[in-house]
């Protein structure tokens, strides 16, 4: 058996993994969609169905409940609503679909926030009668300020506006202004019934005026290879490899992710904090030498010099390299039910390294209705906040906007080690 | 550069690999001779090679393994030139710590919680690496990758943190443990496309083979003197295959003639029962079955 004997690996090896998290408020449809999704991709095996039918029939639903696929833990399924991120996955012929589902529970932006971190799309649920509520601008603001960069809004529920084509493009306009006005930068409305299935994965013969391909289509499309940041160069040291074995006496290979830029044997590189300068020697991984790596692969960076590298330094591009920074300009969520003060101390992470910090202000805190900063003396869980940050050593940093691996971070906080915010870098200084 | 799905996945997994090792004290890989550990071992290649593996690897035994699991967990061993330890669950019912289950419906799954557990406390272990996923089985879908457990093993569903980017928080106090589940994105499919990518070695049992067998349940199991049978459950030869390799008394097997990983790839991506639903006799008594064992420290 040799591997490219074999047509179905050649066709299986080649499907790109797209993240996506998908929000949207209690009732509009979510779990059904993700329900209907995996059940007409035919991703729903016969005794999960079995079990859906027969808890359908048990809580008296009156059709089979695609939406009970979907649903997680004891404690929720009785109290009836989703209350944490649950992670799945189906594939199509051309991806393999990551699924975060974040739950629409007004206080529980936190959850969003998890799930938004690492997703290539947002899927924004919008309830054709209802149109843009608080709810949809306030999951929008979320998606951009997490830097995803595609916004996919199902616009749920049209059996119950008729399927009118008025009503949607009336959405789908406030939907336009809406991502303008937060910078969204790639993103598209589409009518879909979730219920019916209609323009989900099989087009809708109801909405004959719509021309724009069903909601899985539009999934399958997005082009995501360039989303992330290939032009500034960023590795941040991960684990130092050192055998000292007899075979592999002097060999010294850093271990990590790449954060940013292209890398190849040859590269100048500034180490940070510490200012050191080499050039890489190879770039390689188990299977041997890469002429390049990405953004996202996980690699060993040799350098030609002999230094005293260890994890949590970056290795950047010298023409071009992060900032270490002593001070952050940040926008937070704070994600703990304790409340935050100026001057609270956090254990902060960021990349691979650890460092402390000081809370030394709170700009302002994000009015979730009106999308308005207001000032405000501290946080409560789910609050997003601009604040100014203290290190008490440096991190290397970037604008999250410019790169989300390096610009992002947790705060945790030193006495119970709880993960209690989320952290996107706005500004440094030294 | 266009990354596959499982370049993806690997490089996740690597990543996931490191932090552990770098951010806890002593962590151990669970290795079972099972293909979703057999799949963690190649990603610590990946993660560390070519140095050593900073953890060791730790078998929990029942004791009623598949013969042909423990040859091929030794063997893989051996070829890495890696530390193995093994924990016995023989040795917790000899030394009292859990009580032998008896009858047709015996099994030492649930005993395995305790010899971890007691594993874990003797070598100091804060970390185990396991290679569960989150769609094996519904609870799982919202299981961290690092998985918190207090000092009793034990697993809150609202103690969780949250997990943002590839950003673990790795800190802990001293007594509790994580669970690290590098490959909790994968899929069932993933693994063997993987298993195939890398020219994996497997134990034979996860193909065709011809077997004596017997049927429970509308499952398949092998017949062994691990398992008491019902008077009417005659054993019969067929060929079958596993798709996991867990303790014999609750491991059920399925028809088919899939020789080769392609064969087997191919049978996956046409079949349309859960691996746990098709294989696995321990979930099927409770739908929160799986949740009532996390609670109390199963992996
Ligand atoms: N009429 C109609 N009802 C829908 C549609 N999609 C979902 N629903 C119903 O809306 C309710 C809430 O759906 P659910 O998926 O549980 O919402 P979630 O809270 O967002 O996950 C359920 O009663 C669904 O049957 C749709 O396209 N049309």
């Amino acid at each position: 058996m040799s591997a490219t004997s074999s047509a179905f690996e050649t066709a299986e090896g080649t499907r790109e993994l797209l993240r996506l998290v998908t929000c949207g408020s209690v009732d509009d449809g979510k779990s059904t969609l993700l329900g209907r999704l995996l059940f007409d991709t035919k991703q729903v095996m016969a005794d999960q169905l079995e079990h859906v039918e027969e808890t359908s029939e048990r809580r008296g639903d009156g059709y089979v409940n695609l939406a009970l696929l979907t649903d997680g833990l004891r404690a929720e399924r009785e109290q009836g609503i989703t209350i944490d991120v649950a992670y799945r996955s189906f594939v199509t012929a051309t991806r393999r679909f990551q699924l975060a589902d974040a739950p629409g529970h007004v206080q529980y932006t936190r959850n969003m926030v998890t799930g938004a971190s690492t997703a290539d799309v947002a899927v924004v649920l919008v309830d054709a009668r209802k149109g843009v509520i608080d709810q949809t601008r306030r999951h929008t603001y979320i998606s951009a300020t997490l830097g995803i960069p595609h916004i996919v809004f199902a616009v749920n529920k049209m059996d119950l506006v008729d399927f009118d084509e008025a009503r949607f493009r009336e959405i789908e306009a406030a939907l336009g202004d809406l991502g303008e006005r937060l910078g969204v930068r790639d993103e598209v409305a589409i009518p879909i019934a979730a219920l019916t299935g209609d323009n989900v994965v099989d087009r809708s013969e109801r909405m004959p005026w719509w021309t724009g391909g069903t909601f899985l289509e539009r999934l399958e499309r997005i082009e995501i290879a360039r989303d992330r940041d290939a032009s500034h160069r960023r590795f941040p040291v991960q684990w130092v490899i050192r055998p000292m074995s007899d075979e592999h006496h002097d060999y010294r290979g850093y271990a990590g992710e790449v954060a940013g830029g292209e890398w190849r044997a040859g590269d100048e590189v500034l180490v940070l904090p510490s200012g050191l300068r080499s050039t890489v020697a190879a770039v390689e991984t188990y299977d041997g030498p890469l002429e390049v790596a990405v953004p996202g692969q996980a690699v060993v960076v040799r350098l030609a010099d002999q230094l005293d590298v260890s994890r949590g330094d970056m290795l950047c591009d010298p023409a071009d390299p992060a900032v270490v920074a002593r001070e952050l300009d940040a926008t937070v969520c704070w994600m703990h039910e304790r409340p935050v003060e100026p001057g609270a101390r956090l254990a902060i992470k960021h990349t691979t390294r650890w460092s402390r910090a000081i809370l030394d202000g709170i700009e302002s805190v994000l009015d979730v209705a009106s999308l308005e900063q207001v000032p405000a003396e501290r946080l409560g869980l789910n609050d997003l906040a601009r604040v100014r940050l203290r290190l008490a050593t440096p991190l290397v940093v970037d604008p999250y906007v410019e790169n989300r691996a390096t610009g992002a971070f947790i705060l945790v906080d030193e006495a119970t080690n709880e993960t209690v915010a989320a952290g996107m870098v706005l500004g440094a200084s030294v | 550069v266009r990354l596959s799905h499982l370049d993806a996945l690997e490089s996740e997994a690597i990543h996931i690999m490191r932090e552990v090792a770098a951010e806890l004290e002593r962590p151990v890989l669970l290795f079972s001779g099972g293909k979703d550990s057999i799949v963690l071992l190649r990603l610590a290649e990946k993660a560390f090679r070519p140095g050593r593996f900073p953890f060791p690897l730790m078998h929990v035994d029942t004791g009623h393994n598949f013969p042909e699991a423990i040859e091929f967990r030794d063997r893989r061993v051996a070829e890495l030139g890696e530390r193995l330890v093994i924990a016995s669950v023989q040795d917790s019912i000899d030394n009292g710590r859990v009580v032998e289950e008896t009858g047709p419906r015996a099994s030492r799954n649930r005993l395995q919680t305790t010899t971890l557990l007691d594993a874990m406390a003797e070598h100091g272990f804060d970390a185990a690496i396991g290679g569960a996923r989150r769609d094996e089985e519904r609870s799982r879908a919202k299981e961290r990758i690092f998985s918190f457990r207090d000092d009793f093993g034990q697993w809150d569903p609202r103690a969780q943190r949250p997990e943002l980017w590839n950003l673990y928080n790795g800190r802990i106090r001293k007594g509790e443990q994580v669970r690290v589940f590098p490959i909790s994105n994968w899929t069932e499919l993933d693994v063997w496309q993987y298993v195939e990518r890398e020219r994996l070695d497997l134990p034979r049992i996860y193909f065709a083979h011809e077997r004596e067998v017997f049927e429970r349940d509308g499952m398949l199991y092998a017949a062994s003197d691990f398992v008491e049978r019902y008077p009417h459950e005659e054993p019969f030869t067929a060929s079958v295959r596993f798709r996991t390799v867990g303790d014999m008394s609750c491991t059920g097997g399925v028809r088919s003639h899939a020789a080769t990983i392609d064969e087997v790839v191919r049978e996956i991506a046409a079949t349309n029962v859960t691996e746990r639903g098709e294989t696995r006799a321990d979930d099927r008594f409770s739908e929160a079955a799986m949740e009532d064992r996390k609670r109390v420290g199963y992996f």
